[in-house]
């Protein structure tokens, strides 16, 4: 008990000690919303010769909106590829571990998903680009092949297996975790009396899950998916390892397209004058979307907490 | 929907002297194993239509199954046991090809790291290495000089600038959160921005440090600390979400007994409060240090790419282990014989997986080791 006793022997004094811990606590408080102030302002302030300078002065000589809005396009590209993957993925991963797998299994497979969230990027990055871009080479060539009429997969198709689909994979394979975890953390919280009404009544396990789990983390599931696309859209080592960039096109099996973020770290180190405030436009670009997409994703979560039960 | 088909009752019929009235409409156990032997066949007959590999083999032998054994079960059960089979094999399929990449980035990583993990690489930089050494090294005329000892250097002392930077703040910040908001607007907004700022790409952090720096002291100004404050901006939501979450779970009763002793605020938080929570504080430190520590596009654009040792993160380019990768890979050090960058690349790529790794062990250690005592009543 000597924290009592000390306490107490100061505890007359300290009236200053009060203000200063709550004063110093608040200060770090409103730093960060300086510092996310900070963050906007000062990329708008670097950015802003690029919105200044006269059309054929920035790169491809067209203006800022047409050098950025094919990579807007290959950001989002890239992004959605990822989430058709990893969604339905994740999903059913995080229900193995929720609802199929025995106890003892499913703990460690919990563990081991988070540690797949814990491997950093650039090592995704360097495995998409040595092992997994030469193995997908004959399925492209496949894709191509027989499904060629679709302009998605029109070939002729990259020999190196460098393209947004590789990009994509790459993505889904980092963006899975998240969509994992958060997913089982709700489905562990559906209420055990709800699931076991339904399996007294005959129903079979998939149609508790349909009837039980799924609707009550319906839109913790969207939110995680949400979540995920910010992650997958602000992504730059795995796609500036992985994709071997080039202008826009559609086919997906073809080299070619860029993302933002990777357009940034390709080219900012050596970057100068315009060059360099036309990159942080782009982060500005980025950022803003990325803003947009985790602020819909909160609202989505403080508009279902209430009626969740999940705290 | 319940009422119409409890498992569907059997049709008047004479009974089979084999089977038992209990399991008529059961699926034998031998009907799911023979259907998935049937498939592992008809997938190699598919395979070898196509051109045989084994990743063909199985993908087709999977698909064959997934399409064969609900069908079956249907046949013998109905359609709600098939749909209830189908769905479980989706499940566990789901399972598979979530673990096959995992298990293939660790080996890959292991197979290609292993072999370059020497004393050269943990205790020489990259300084006088020039694409001569690594073609002389490829010719098998010297064994792969240079290494990732400037990396290290580099990532220790950013990380541990970015940890001094964000700890405190996060701390204070998430202690305003819990012990003096009280739900006020400003602590709202304050959640909402931290949730918010968890968002930020990396990269568009690393651009806010390198375009504050470059206002301060001129364009492309690259040192260490600029990538530590880089860092910072990604760190600090981490620690306080990680802080405020075991702040929370601090009974009440504890302050409450404080300040019944006439124990001032600050005190009470500084002697009770954070005592009780510091195994869950130090463990969401170490993890919110786990995740910054692979940051690689924050660095490209504010630490800039050196080749010797600077322990100096006010002055110089740096280099930490996650560009030192991604350089080694990109522009390796002799374009013409790539593979002595290779092993480099894949040697840190081994050291930076197994920081992270340990990072991750010792936070759960720590957490479960002194996990606060919540019994408070």
């Amino acid at each position: 008990m000597s924290t009592t006793v000390t306490a107490r022997k100061t505890a007359s004094g300290g009236r200053a000690g009060d203000s200063i811990f709550s004063g110093l606590s608040l200060g770090a408080g409103v730093l960060i919303l300086a510092v996310l102030a900070a963050v906007a302002l000062f990329l708008f302030l670097q950015a802003l010769p690029t919105f200044q300078a006269p059309a054929e002065d920035v790169s491809g000589g067209a203006g800022f909106w047409s050098y950025i809005w094919p990579m807007v396009i290959g950001t989002v590209v890239a992004a959605v590829i990822a989430l058709v993957i990893a969604t339905p993925i994740g999903v059913l991963v995080a229900l193995y571990i929720s609802h199929y797998a025995p106890a003892r299994i499913a703990k460690p497979v919990g563990y081991v998903i988070d540690l797949l969230a814990a491997i950093p990027s650039v090592i995704y990055g360097a495995w998409g680009t040595t092992v997994l871009a030469s193995s997908m080479v004959p399925f492209y060539a496949w894709l191509s092949g027989n499904l060629g009429f679709i302009p998605f997969f029109a070939g002729p198709p990259s020999q190196t297996g460098k393209t947004m689909l590789t990009a994509g994979v790459v993505l889904a394979i980092m963006i899975l975790p998240i969509i994992t975890a958060m997913s089982r953390e709700l489905f562990v919280q559906t209420p055990k009396l709800h699931e076991e009404a339904a399996l007294a009544l005959g129903a079979t396990r998939w149609e508790m899950i349909r009837m039980t789990v799924l609707p009550f983390a319906r839109p913790g599931i969207v939110s995680a998916v949400m979540l995920a696309l910010g992650r997958a859209l602000g992504e730059t080592m795995a796609v500036a390892l992985v994709l071997s960039s080039g202008p826009l096109t559609t086919s997906l099996v073809q080299s070619g397209n860029q993302t933002i973020a990777a357009e940034i770290a390709l080219n900012f180190p050596e970057a100068y004058g315009l060059r360099l405030s036309e990159l942080i436009a782009a982060g500005l670009i980025l950022f803003v979307i990325t803003l947009v997409v985790n602020m819909i994703a909160r609202a989505i979560v403080a508009r279902y907490k209430e009626f969740s039960g999940a705290n | 929907m319940f009422n119409t088909a409890l498992r569907n009752p059997a049709p008047v019929r004479p009974s089979s002297p084999r089977r038992s009235t209990l399991t008529r409409n059961q699926k034998p156990g031998w009907l799911v194993p023979a259907i998935g032997a049937a498939a592992v066949v008809v997938g190699a007959a598919l395979a070898a239509l196509f051109g045989f590999s084994v990743a063909l083999w199985a993908v087709l032998a999977a698909v064959v199954f997934l399409i064969a054994a609900p069908v079956a079960v249907t046949a013998v059960e109905g359609p709600r046991n098939g749909a209830d089979s189908l769905m479980t094999y989706l499940v566990y399929t789901a399972f598979v090809l979530a673990v096959i990449p995992l298990i293939s980035v660790v080996w890959t990583v292991l197979a290609n790291g292993l072999p370059g993990l020497t004393s050269n690489l943990l205790l020489t930089s990259m300084n006088g290495v020039t694409g001569a050494t690594d073609n002389a090294a490829a010719a098998g005329e010297s064994p792969v000089l240079g290494g990732a000892y400037h990396a290290i250097v580099g990532t220790v002392s950013i990380t541990f600038w970015a940890t001094l930077l964000s700890v405190p703040i996060g701390l204070l910040t998430a202690i305003y959160l819990v012990e003096y908001s009280k739900g006020g607007w400003l602590g709202k907004s304050i959640t909402f921005f931290v949730d918010v700022m968890t968002g930020i790409p990396s990269i568009v952090a690393g651009l806010f440090a390198a375009a504050l720096f470059g206002l301060l002291l001129g364009p492309s100004t690259r040192f260490g600390f600029v990538a530590a404050v880089a860092l910072t901006v990604l760190m600090i939501p981490t620690v306080v979400k990680n802080t405020e979450e075991m702040l929370k779970i601090v009974p009440n009763e504890l302050r409450e007994a404080a300040y019944a002793l006439g124990v001032r605020k600050w005190r009470t938080i500084l002697k009770v409060v954070i005592p009780t929570a510091i195994s869950g504080i130090a463990s969401g430190v170490t993890l919110a240090i786990a995740r910054v520590i692979g940051e690689t596009a924050p660095l490209l654009v504010t630490a800039g790419f050196a080749t010797a040792i600077n322990w100096n993160s006010f002055s110089g380019w740096m280099t930490t282990l996650p560009t030192f990768i991604y350089y080694q890979i990109m522009t390796p050090t002799s374009p013409t014989s790539p593979d002595p960058s290779q092993q480099r690349a894949w040697a840190a790529a081994l050291i930076l997986i197994l920081i992270v790794m340990l990072l991750n062990l010792v936070a759960r250690l720590v957490a479960r080791a002194f996990a606060p005592k919540t019994a408070g009543r």
